[in-house]
């Protein structure tokens, strides 16, 4: 399965510092063939709304363990909105309890992930959504 | 959703390298280790523990992780704990008070009260501990990039108390090169940092003289997918930064190196957990003697904590981690750990349940009283597997420690992000050779169930309303408190801040003894310090 000419800003919104996952799923992405960016820690949703914009992503990624999930999504969506890039797909990973995807989707969320997925599968979903506009 | 792949139920058996990559014999036989290298429990190399006795003279401390929400809800669970026989403290912050932030700050949003207790100000301390015996109870930290702040924070609150300090026992974390690594709740940038640890060290060495105020972690980046032996040394190689920046400012390892701790991971391979930390011991005293003239035998002593429990638990069929963490437990008591945690079943996905955190306490029980394995001093010394193992995970450290030495030091590793970058690559090693089925994780990808098997029974539920009465509190501090006391003390704090042979602690100190707030005193730092830059590197 490969993401070859897509552009994806992984990002870690919030003041979670647990970035592995981010890496991880990065550093899998573009392995896969994906221009991958990666904010780093710490970001605003507004920042990483004005990111995807200026790189001209295709999807964004947020990567959240805090489980402050739901307010993040939503307020990052917001952003996309309000920057006119309400186009760009945006997904969520990291610690999310699955009661909790109803209220991702709600969000704004286009997919949602955790850590125990397999990583090609995780790349087969993205190339999915992402394929399907 | 998709689901990870099943990969069946006959996972192989042909792999014999232990996770670290040490390929193992089917036989160790006694020519293959070398008794002369074991030495003496209580004396050094230590490989056989820091005690002669053992834990015959004391048990390791039982020392549960929480916090959450407000100050008060916290102190209402340190009761609990404690009415269950727990006997040590350990407090688990939020993320704008790890990052310096308060809980009005924008930043701060979504978070407040959400991963641990808020501590904004001394008048949050001051219930967090109330009815608590500070005299007698050690109280550890799990607090980084504003330790030197919450240490100061305890110390005021014991002071209005009346308590002595010099009574005062607990640890704060105070390891910020890991943060750099792999925990993220940096502030400023490196140097100014190791000079805040440096002056946190040398103020608790004089003033709290039975406090650790330093734990140097390993714990997470072997959680973020490093190595036992990687674990190790690069908590080893971050040491030995810190001891370097001791003995610049003149202080005497014989003396300081009394007060280092450790805490790391145990996972579940078993045996290499085990060496793990015998090799370590046995390592670092060797190191502290050869590389800085160490003689005090107090002062070789490794002492760490540990947690057990982490990313070695699944969210699939989670009550299997109940099985784990008592595993685990023994691996670090046959390590010789001085304080444990064991995590609750369901504590990588929630905040655990009353339910889940009593299993988790009960099975620290049923090891120490019930299993007979403390019963005589570091039983499996002299196991020829164990010395063989235990004399491999010792080389391959130092082979790890030597890499870091010859890029040029832990903390330029760190500044150019390529311990970082080492970090996550190791991690997605790790995550494929999962998704692959090379690594077992029963329930995860092999032995799974269909449906349901995410099921944690009973589910913990944040009070919603914390943040708002977290925040109330703290603005009704900052209304009441004596605003010029709070000036005073923070211009003074920023004109010690330029001197680089001023002791910041005592200046932080009064700062909280004032009640200004821990984003105040950050903030003032920051002006004169600025902040890390991420180098973001993959």
């Amino acid at each position: 399965m490969s993401l070859a000419g897509k552009r994806i800003l992984i990002a870690k919104p919030g003041l979670d510092g647990h970035d592995v996952g981010a890496k991880v799923i990065a550093l899998a992405l573009r392995d896969a063939g994906a221009e991958v960016i990666y904010t780093g820690l710490r970001k605003s949703p507004d920042y990483i709304a004005r990111v995807a914009v200026e790189e001209d992503v295709d999807a964004v990624g947020l990567s959240i363990l805090s489980g402050s999930h739901v307010e993040l999504v939503r307020e990052t969506a917001r952003c996309l909105e309000e920057a006119k890039a309400g186009n760009i797909k945006l997904f969520v990973g990291g610690t999310i309890p699955h009661e909790d995807n109803p209220a991702l989707t709600a969000a704004g969320a286009a997919g949602i992930f955790n850590s125990s997925q397999r990583i090609d599968d995780v790349i087969a979903e993205l190339a999915r959504v992402l394929d399907a506009g | 959703m998709n689901a990870p792949e099943n990969l069946g139920n006959e996972p192989s058996q042909d792999n014999f390298k232990t996770p670290s990559g040490i390929e193992v014999p089917e036989v160790v036989t006694p020519a293959m280790m070398d008794p002369a290298r074991v030495g003496e429990p209580g004396k050094f190399p230590f490989t056989r523990g820091i005690f002669d006795n053992g834990y015959r003279g004391r048990l390791w401390t039982f020392r549960q992780y929480s916090g959450f929400g407000s100050a008060e809800e916290t102190n209402e669970r340190y009761k609990f704990l404690i009415a269950q026989g727990q006997t040590g403290l350990s407090v688990a912050l939020d993320l704008p008070t790890q990052c310096g932030y308060d809980p009005t700050d924008s930043m701060a949003a979504a978070e407040v009260g959400k991963v641990g207790v808020s501590l904004a100000t001394l008048a949050d301390a001051e219930i967090l501990f109330d009815g608590l015996d500070l005299s007698k109870l050690s109280t550890s930290f799990t607090i980084n990039g504003t330790a030197a702040i919450i240490y100061a924070m305890y110390l005021a609150a014991a002071d209005k108390r009346g308590i002595p300090r010099a009574k005062l026992t607990g640890t704060i974390q105070n390891d910020i090169l890991k943060e750099y690594v792999a925990r993220g709740t940096w502030i400023f940038p490196v140097r100014p940092s190791m000079r805040l640890i440096a002056d946190s060290i040398l103020y608790s060495n004089e003033q709290t003289p039975r406090f650790n105020p330093i734990s140097i972690a390993g714990a997470h980046v072997r959680d973020a997918g490093c190595t036992a032996v990687e674990e190790i040394a690069y908590t080893l190689a971050n040491a030995f930064a810190y001891v370097d920046a001791l003995v610049a400012r003149g202080a005497d390892p014989n003396a300081f190196a009394k007060r280092l701790s450790f805490f790391f991971y145990v996972h579940m391979d078993f045996f290499e957990e085990i060496c793990k930390f015998r090799a370590a011991r046995r390592y670092w005293a060797r190191q502290l003697k050869e590389r800085y003239g160490v003689t005090d035998e107090k002062a070789l002593m490794f002492r760490f904590g540990v947690v057990c429990g982490g990313s070695s638990l699944t969210a699939q069929q989670p009550f299997n981690n109940i099985v784990r963490v008592g595993i685990e437990n023994m691996a670090a008591v046959l390590g010789g750990a001085q304080s444990i945690f064991t995590a609750a079943y369901d504590e990588a996905f929630q905040i655990p349940t009353e339910t889940s955190a009593e299993i988790a306490l009960r099975t620290q029980q049923i090891v120490a009283y019930e299993s007979g394995i403390a019963r005589t001093v570091d039983p499996l010394g002299g196991s020829y597997y164990v010395e063989w193992l235990t004399d491999r995970m010792e080389e391959e450290m130092e082979k790890v420690i030597r890499e870091i030495d010859e890029y040029g030091g832990t903390v330029q590793a760190i500044e150019d992000g390529y311990l970082q970058s080492r970090i996550a690559h190791r991690a997605l090693e790790r995550k494929l050779d999962t998704d692959k089925g090379d690594r077992v994780v029963v329930g995860e990808n092999y032995f799974r169930h269909a449906e349901g098997a995410t099921d944690f029974g009973e589910v913990f539920r944040m009070d919603p309303d914390v943040s708002r009465k977290v925040i109330e509190r703290f603005q009704r501090v900052k209304e009441t408190r004596d605003q010029a006391a709070v000036a005073r003390t923070l211009a003074a704090l920023r004109a010690a801040a330029v001197k680089d042979d001023e002791n910041l602690m005592p200046y932080i100190v009064d700062c909280c003894h004032a009640y200004a707030s821990v984003g105040e005193i950050v903030d003032t730092l920051k002006q004169e310090w600025g902040e890390f830059q991420e180098p973001v590197r993959l």
